[in-house]
């Protein structure tokens, strides 16, 4: 008869990998699968852009205007002449690089601000929820719109209007979390041993919020995506010649009875990468919270 | 397992009579990642009319989804239950769900540990337990309402008609049970099952809960099937025992003689653990029995000597400590009234010595020890550790002074940080503050978790890999590689088994005698108290009402209160089952006060040397 509950070290198992934990959440469900396969071919394109691309995206050519599909441009070419199919290869990496900039830097910022208004409390989180709460009562894009209209277009004015526009979503669930945390017996433990503030704040609360901001930051990677596309179809985001998928559905438009490819290359391109990242982050999130889980 | 063929005699109450509930090889396995996984791997009992049986274990032990699988309350997609359950003769597992639905509440009445999450907090008293009263179409509109208000009255409600109108939130712990047991037994039915009904209330609650539940059961001639961890209450309640371990009943027998003279091991090793008040020695803490698992011998552990240093000046001097929380009112207003949490405490702590703060939840008795700790500011008093009063000290020298005063948590699985090893959870205070290099610090922690009873080579695995009582000594190893003079243990073993918390507390003995610790132990189990302390403050509203020696105290106890706190702990004896007490509905009154409160002048009087109790006024007159 095997008695239980005996207090001898047993070893304990050991935990799965980072590794193996990663690869069940990406890989897990077909539909993940598909999404994270897709993320990984987008970014081979946008990183070999220059290989991948059969023409240079800005040379222009006046005999080949508004071309339909052919042996030579597969996806035609616009009304400068330029071959799409380059220029959506080339727009990949404008649109990954906003894509992937903008949520990096708001989830530090928002992070930083919303452990601090957390942690500290008082006047200091009064402040910072204020201003925060003011920016959340704009819609992302109208503020994006709004900044960029005020500072003109370009690429870090764009990265810092999304960035923006991201932090007050980041600094609310970073405070939310970091008050639970807060009240958890292990802080409670660090301090009644004497450990610092600022250590207490890097080693027992930010590895403990981690897991949402995460999730949020893959969801965000679409959102950035799409909010660059708009307001470069707007004319306020990527500064033409450069291309860039919302650029390049604003040109397509002035010849869409001429050449519609130009905009359904970049339509499809634009939709598959959101998609991903939403379904990717969706599974990331129901992987931290089981509470969402199907 | 010859033994399991012998169970189904010794199980049945009463041939004569047909019982209520028999269940046999009662089997349930969940889907797990891993395929199907059984946890209850076949068992067999009988309840008779008017007869209590408790399935006791450990957790994990399978008596909770034992208990499900009978209710038939696990979801079918995840779980499997074979084998037989009949109540009253039918068989149950073969019933549609809509027909179970009849029988659930109707025939079977539940009431579960948790009674603030069992009741909607959206609707009255009044209005749910008239709803299960509809549902069965036993009374409608106000007839239902006039029956809620008599069950009220049966549970000993105190005004039940007023009580119809009140919601869960507004109801003390106990009362919020009791209406639950008011909506189990709305249906008159056949059979209670009562999954761990008392494990959350405090002590003196728990005396009127189960009180009450001998006393109902004798009105309504119905079976109880108690689940419990808790070998008092066992004793207590139970006409006969089931213990399970890993799935199995490991011995099944009447009460009297499971307490007598168990065969297996295991139920002798429960037994041996439940601490028993009126054990407390002279000769001050000692081990608690610890039975060798393997030869099935009862250890009493050698005699501790005296580590209390009665010569040198006591190492925590605590004066008229005192912590008021504001209530806050509107806006614009001031607060709206005061919680007096601490209200002028005062006690000593000699090196090497133990003293026990004990009282009921809402008494204090955390405040104190927070507010020793500096982890909230007491309003007024003085705290003193070797002759320094820390709450003078700014914040830099404050941090100084934390390596002589450490604290363990109650929640030993919240209490670690669950991304850092344990290796550097251990050595992380030791870094802190600058005792040594990462070398050293690293040896400290290998050193520590081996005199914790754990193994070195543990040291780079994470919390989650622990167990409750691992995770325990974990945290007693971190609190000790300050070499801390005093260790504010804040209900440190109240959330572990009962085998895992005498060891624990065994060990805590140890380390007082190596190292010579001082702690402040703060419990409501006032059995471990007893076994571990050399003095105990027994805390009432924020006041210590009495205090003193151990012996002093448990033998001779002076105020009301403590008589009433000693005479409600269950006592393992299974005799005393029979004796009906008088069910007090006395509610622990709330320590909320106006804002222009002034606490009362309080007298003092010395009983015996040491032994100290508060002059009591006119509301403990009986």
């Amino acid at each position: 008869m095997s008695v239980i509950a005996e207090e001898t070290p047993r070893v304990p198992p050991a935990e799965p990998g980072f590794f193996t934990k990663a690869r069940k959440i990406l890989l897990g469900r077909p539909e993940t699968a598909f999404a994270t396969g897709m993320i990984v071919v987008f970014i081979f394109i946008a990183i070999f852009a220059p290989v991948l691309a059969p023409y240079d995206p800005l040379a222009q050519s006046v005999i080949k205007i508004n071309r339909l599909p052919s042996q030579e441009n597969w996806l035609g070419t616009d009304q400068f002449g330029r071959d799409v199919l380059s220029r959506l290869i080339y727009g990949s990496r404008n649109s990954l690089l906003f894509g992937f900039i903008s949520p990096v830097l708001a989830a530090l910022f928002g992070t930083m601000l919303g452990v601090v208004a957390g942690y500290f409390g008082g006047i200091v989180d009064r402040l910072i929820s204020r201003v925060i709460d003011l920016l959340l009562a704009f819609p992302e894009l109208l503020l994006a719109i709004l900044i960029a209209a005020v500072l003109g277009g370009g690429f870090w004015n764009i990265i810092a209007v999304i960035t923006v526009a991201f932090i007050p979503g980041f600094a609310r669930v970073a405070r939310a979390q970091t008050l639970s945390v807060k009240q958890e017996p292990y802080v409670e433990a660090a301090i009644a041993t004497g450990v610092r503030t600022p250590v207490i704040i890097v080693r027992h609360i930010i590895p403990n919020i981690m897991a949402p901001i995460v999730a949020l930051m893959t969801l965000w990677v679409a959102s950035a995506i799409r909010i660059e596309a708009s307001l470069s179809f707007l004319g306020i985001g990527t500064r033409p010649p450069n291309p860039s998928w919302g650029n390049i559905i604003r040109d397509g438009l002035n010849s869409l009875f001429g050449s519609p490819w130009p905009i359904i290359g970049a339509g499809i391109a634009i939709t598959l990468v959101v998609l991903s990242f939403n379904l990717v982050g969706d599974a990331i999130r129901d992987a931290l919270d089981p509470s969402t889980a199907r | 397992m010859s033994a399991m063929s012998n169970f189904a005699e010794t199980v049945v109450p009463n041939a004569d009579v047909e019982p209520v509930l028999s269940v046999r090889d009662l089997k349930t396995s969940f889907l797990t990642s891993k395929g199907w996984v059984e946890i209850v791997k076949g068992i067999s009992f009988d309840i008779g009319p008017r007869e209590t049986l408790a399935v006791v274990g450990e957790s994990g032990s399978g008596k909770s989804v034992t208990a499900l699988s009978i209710m038939r309350l696990l979801d079918p997609e995840m779980s499997r239950v074979d084998g037989s359950v009949k109540l009253a003769g039918r068989e149950l597992l073969k019933l549609s769900p809509g027909e179970m639905r009849n029988i659930r509440g109707r025939q079977m009445g539940m009431i579960f540990q948790e009674a603030m999450t069992s009741l909607n907090p959206l609707q009255t008293v009044g209005q749910q337990i008239a709803e299960v009263l509809s549902i069965h179409g036993l009374y409608s509109g106000q007839a239902a309402l006039k029956e809620a208000e008599r069950l009220l009255d049966r549970v000993r409600i105190p005004g039940a008609a007023s009580r119809l109108k009140d919601y869960p939130h507004s109801l003390s712990g106990g009362m919020r049970q009791r209406v639950m047991i008011a909506m189990a037994l709305a249906c008159k039915p056949k059979l209670l099952i009562a999954d761990e009904p008392t494990t959350a209330l405090d002590v003196t609650i728990q005396a009127q809960i189960l009180q009450l539940i001998k006393q109902l059961q004798q009105e309504e001639g119905m079976g109880v099937l108690f689940i419990t961890h808790d070998m008092g209450v066992v004793a207590e309640v139970a006409d006969r025992t089931v213990v399970m371990l890993q799935g199995k009943a490991v011995e099944a027998d009447s009460t009297e003689v499971i307490f007598e003279r168990a065969e297996n091991p295991y139920t002798r090793a429960l037994i041996a653990a439940v601490p028993k008040l009126g054990q407390g020695s002279q000769k001050g803490p000692q081990h608690f029995p610890i039975l060798d698992r393997k030869t099935g011998t009862i250890v009493t552990g050698r005699e501790r000597p005296d580590t209390v240093r009665h010569d040198a000046e006591p190492v925590l001097r605590v004066k008229d400590l005192t912590k008021r929380f504001d209530i806050p009112g509107g806006l614009f207003s001031g607060p709206s009234g005061r919680v007096h949490a601490v209200e002028k405490v005062s006690f000593d702590l000699r090196a090497g010595e133990t003293l026990s703060l004990v009282g009921e939840s809402g008494c204090g008795k955390s405040t104190t020890g927070r507010a020793i700790m500096r982890l909230i500011e007491p309003q007024s008093g003085e705290v003193s550790i070797e002759g320094t009063d820390i709450r003078a000290l700014d914040k830099e020298r404050m941090r100084d002074m934390r390596r002589h005063i450490q604290m363990i948590f109650q929640d030993p699985y919240a209490s670690l940080n669950p991304r850092i090893n344990i290796g550097e959870a251990i050595a992380e205070p030791f870094l802190t503050h600058k005792l040594g290099t990462r070398q050293q610090a690293r040896e400290k922690a290998m050193d520590l978790l081996e005199r914790v009873g754990l193994s070195p080579d543990m040291a780079s695995r994470f919390p989650a890999q622990f167990s409750g009582g691992q995770r325990q000594r974990i945290c007693i190893a971190r609190a000790l590689s300050l070499e801390p003079k005093v260790i504010v243990a804040d209900e440190s073993v109240s959330a572990l088994d009962v085998s895992i918390k005498a060891q624990v507390v065994n060990l805590m003995m140890d380390l007082q005698e190596q190292f010579g610790l001082s702690y402040l132990f703060i419990s409501h189990d006032m059995a471990v108290v007893e076994r571990i302390s050399h003095q105990v403050a027994v805390m009432y509203l924020g006041e210590i009402v009495e205090k003193g020696p151990v012996a002093a105290v448990f033998g001779n106890p002076q105020h009301p209160y403590t008589k009433r706190l000693m005479a409600a702990v269950p006592v393992p004896d299974p005799a005393r089952r029979k004796q009906l007490r008088p069910v007090s509905n006395d509610e622990v009154k709330s320590p909320i006060r106006p804002v222009d409160y002034v606490p009362p002048q309080r007298d003092y009087r010395e009983i015996s040397p040491g032994h100290i109790v508060q002059a009591w006024g006119d509301d403990w007159k009986v």
